[in-house]
């Protein structure tokens, strides 16, 4: 029977991490090379925590399914990473940070660990910009900042659009300084298959090389899975190609609780999309709100291009509806009103799928230089990939699934209901409650990266001073390897009709239409029998060309579009059962007159946490119910 | 009405490291403009399959030009014909209604063939593992503004720091020198006031890594062209440069 201990430490809130930090058991420094720890995934969270349990004495094995660790989706972050610094004598401070992202998270996240989150959130900036990070600077020498959605005050720190590559490529040259020495050890294109557990405790994983096909099970002390979201389960998504939420699943098939799936971010400014081939969107980073207007012909079906249409026919939702924020309300607020606008028809581009972001009055107030200063590798981006010049004509953007507040259950020491695995980053549920703020998902995967896993890890792993390992060759070890190698074997003998890639885009539709930007109970109950319908139809008839012995695309996705197909139903499930809305969770039957999420706290402020229970049965709901001391829960508004 | 182009492709398929490759002659017709060059192969692969065809593989995987993960040689030049654009945001509509293209993978004896378009780049990692760091543990930093970094310092290392890694610089020159994979990194790290404690060992230390891969750079430029980032030529010459001094400032910290 499983029970949810979030194991949230005693005392005022700014002082419980300090009490926790002294209250979990440690291991002495020359004691922490008799533990290997498995990492799995190589983006801000694996790799900022490989390099800093390595830094710390642990033997570290880490494994991406990439050539090399630096190419993980971190990466592609553009905007920023927010820290309370205060260096804009703004305002600004850990309580501000703390009570923005509650609210921001639609208070349905767990007080203590944001709290944390803003506590640590300095500390990354320091790091880094030690590492070498070359973040943006006033001509002072001293770091600039911007301002970004769901904050009144300018906290985010940045290195021009590239914030995610340059915090990775930090994180990514710590990690080569301790492969370098040994600490490390590196398995790059290595797919991990399935999590391995001996008597309800983690004991490793099983990988497939993927040039060879060769199966093995690697065992540790503990297991850290940060192996970001799943929002491919839409498949058009901002996510990379190879993004899959296959480790995490895995782990909740064997034990982990897996925390408010139905909770997806939907991206406000991604760039709509221009045909049936499309394979995925690109975000154009929310920073571009600061200074581009959100607008939409006043009238509908317009057929007039942007510069044809007179200022008063031009609708700017978002600056007329809420004229505090304008546009800089947080991201599901954007996301939904332009979706309502596209819904009435005044949606602009070859599709009318789209709104406009335009920077003609920055241009005229700052000049083009300083809007180019800003944005120009966006703007080139944009360029390329629309053809259209958005330094003439406004752009054109629409909301697409970007990020996954759900994801694996943890406790306050980051580990999951199995102990001795961890989930960092997205691929956990803790900070970001119901809506992430934009900035936010760098902060977090760092700090559960550097700052949090590195302390607490040792609370497990100290007591098992002087023990091994479980042996690679434990009947758990050579059961998990012989389960993989049967689903291998029954991918290749199908021998169906149509290809992983077909099936992938039937589910994103089904997931994007019934439980995308807005939910309702009918929509929800359709997709809950057309899922399991996809899926045995996939596993039935899809076709898998090749060998197993070898490099072999089709075998690594049709492994992970069976687990999309399984998660996607839990997902449905919560969002079915969650009848609120909340942040991103919109619900049709729960919105105020003004059409504003409509949260139901007395029935709904918990963390909707789900046991599997077996392929043929339902599983069970947890819950675990969230206790608001310090921010008052109140409606959020950003009128 | 999105253009639809008919192509002809001439892909090159191989096993593995150690099989012999050949060119698959294919028609790819109806191929709209606004697709990306990789999203053209997704067509082709998905007709492959319906063939029971195995399709082609190629590394990729943001598709937004920012982590490093595909490249391939299009009509002889690395990345396709498009100033500072990687693979991925190559789009169709730079290319005409009945073009020829050769598609083949990054050449390079050090880039190593796995599968048709995907080559082997673990020595990038190898050059970094070198030195391409600045030792900073965790917890040991100071406050963020203790160091003021001047502004064109901060963008200079930026503009190196820019590089994605992609191999385009190797696979582009005469020699497959990795000259500004490697000065890119240095300069990176070696104009920030954080990278001078260990200025002089890194760049040592990544130089003769680089030489022990890859071959000689004769100033060709081909790299700054292919460079889907256009890092400068200037961070060879500063490499180059640094590199000398190392030989003397890392004799003399020696001896002190």
């Amino acid at each position: 029977m499983v029970t949810l201990d979030a194991k949230i430490p005693e005392g005022p809130i700014a002082e419980k991490w300090d009490n926790h930090k002294f209250s979990v058991k440690l291991v002495n420094p020359a004691n922490k090379r008799r533990f290997d720890v498995i990492v799995v995934g190589t983006g801000l969270a694996g790799a900022s925590a490989a390099a800093s349990l390595a830094e710390l004495g642990y033997n570290v094995k880490v494994f991406t399914y990439h050539d090399s660790p630096r190419r993980a989706h971190s990466i592609a972050a553009q905007g920023g990473i927010n820290a309370s610094k205060n260096y804009r004598n703004d305002g600004d401070s850990v309580y501000r940070l703390f009570y923005d992202t509650v609210k921001g998270g639609d208070y349905r996240s767990r007080e203590a660990n944001v709290y944390r989150l803003a506590q640590v959130a300095d500390d990354i900036i320091d790091q880094c910009t030690a590492q070498g990070v070359p973040f943006a600077r006033e001509y002072g020498g001293l770091l600039a900042n911007r301002s970004f959605g769901g904050a009144q005050v300018s906290r985010t720190f940045y290195a021009r659009g590239q914030t995610g590559q340059q915090l990775l490529l930090g994180a990514y040259q710590a990690l080569a300084a301790q492969i370098a020495v040994g600490k490390v050890t590196l398995y790059n294109r290595s797919d991990v298959l399935d999590i391995v557990t001996k008597d309800g405790e983690a004991a490793g994983i099983v990988t497939r090389d993927m040039l060879s096909g060769e199966v093995t099970a690697h065992s540790a002390h503990a297991v850290v899975l940060a192996t970001g979201g799943y929002g491919n389960v839409y498949y058009l998504s901002t996510n990379a190609m190879q993004c899959n939420g296959s480790a995490i699943w895995r782990a909740h098939r064997k034990g982990a609780l897996f925390a408010n799936p139905c909770y997806t971010q939907i991206h406000p400014t991604c760039i709509p999309a221009a045909d049936e081939f499309q394979s995925k969107l690109t975000l154009m980073s929310e920073s571009l709100r600061n200074d581009g207007r959100i607008w939409v012909p006043r009238g509908f079906d317009e057929s007039r291009a942007a510069d044809q249409i007179p200022e008063d026919e031009r609708y700017y939702f978002l600056e007329e509806k809420y004229p505090a924020f304008g546009n800089l309300v947080p991201r599901d607020v954007a996301s939904r009103n332009a979706k309502t606008v596209v819904d009435e028809g005044r949606g602009v581009g070859p599709l009318s799928n789209g709104v406009y972001l335009d920077f003609a009055a920055a241009r005229a107030r700052d000049g083009v230089e300083a809007v180019k200063e800003r944005y120009g590798n966006l703007f080139d981006m944009y360029e390329r990939i629309t053809g259209e010049d958005p330094y003439s004509v406004p752009m054109r953007i629409y909301p697409a699934t970007h990020y996954t507040m759900g994801g694996l259950w943890v406790d306050y020491n980051l580990m999951t209901t199995v102990p001795g695995l961890y989930a960092l980053g997205e691929a956990n549920f803790s900070d970001h409650g119901a809506n992430r703020l934009g900035a936010s998902a760098l902060m977090q995967g760092l700090a559960d990266g550097y700052f949090v896993l590195p302390s607490t890890i040792s609370d497990h792993l100290a007591p098992q001073l002087g023990n091994s390992p479980v042996p690679t060759d434990d009947p758990v070890f050579t059961e998990a390897i012989d389960t993989v190698n049967d689903r291998t074997r029954m991918w290749m003998n199908v021998k169906g009709t149509h290809g992983v890639e077909h099936y992938h885009r039937e589910l994103g539709k089904i997931v994007w239409e019934h439980c995308g930007m807005a939910r309702n109970e009918a929509g929800l109950q359709k997709a809950m029998s057309e899922i399991p319908a996809l899926r045995d139809e996939f596993r039935k008839n899809v076709k898998v060309l090749g060998s197993p012995d070898g490099i072999n695309t089709m075998l690594e996705k049709v492994n992970r579009v069976d687990d999309f197909m399984e998660l996607a139903e839990l997902k449905v499930r919560d969002a079915l059962h969650r009848a609120e809305s909340c942040g991103g969770h919109f619900r049709e039957e729960s919105q105020t007159p003004e059409g504003e999420a409509l949260r139901d706290d007395e029935n709904f402020a918990y963390v909707g946490a789900w046991e599997w229970n077996g392929e043929d049965a339902e599983p069970t709901l947890h819950k675990e119910h969230l206790e608001f001391e310090y921010v008052k829960l109140t409606q959020r508004s950003y009128k | 009405m999105t253009r639809m182009l008919n192509l002809k492709l001439r892909i090159w398929r191989q096993n593995g490291p150690d099989s012999e490759g050949a060119f698959l002659d294919i028609d790819a017709p109806g191929i709209p403009e606004d697709a990306s060059f990789l999203e053209m192969l997704d067509v082709v692969n998905e007709r492959l399959i319906s063939d029971d065809i195995e399709p082609v593989t190629f590394d990729h995987d943001c598709r937004e030009g920012i982590c490093g993960t595909c490249g391939v040689m299009i009509n002889g030049q690395a990345h396709g014909p498009e100033k500072a654009t990687a693979t991925c945001q190559l789009h169709m509509r730079k290319f005409n209604d009945g073009d020829e293209i050769t598609i083949e993978p990054w050449q390079a004896t050090s880039f190593p063939v796995l599968k048709d378009l995907m080559v082997d780049r673990r020595t990038l990692d190898r050059i970094v593992e070198a030195g391409g760091y600045i030792s900073a543990p965790t917890g040991t930093a100071p406050d963020a503004n203790e160091i003021a970094i001047p502004k064109e310092a901060a963008e200079m290392s930026m503009d190196a720091a820019a590089c994605i890694g992609c191999g385009a610089c190797i696979a582009a020159c005469p020699n497959s020198a990795g000259q500004l994979f490697t000065a890119a990194k240095l300069a990176h790290l070696n104009v920030l006031p954080q990278g001078q404690p260990e200025r002089w060992k890194r760049t040592e230390a990544m130089v003769e890594t680089m030489e022990d891969f890859f071959g000689a750079c004769t100033n060709h430029g081909e790299c700054h062209e292919a460079c889907p980032k256009e890092v400068p030529l200037d961070f060879i010459a500063m490499m180059n440069r640094d590199y000398v001094r190392s030989k003397v400032k890392n004799r003399s910290l020696a001896s002190q």
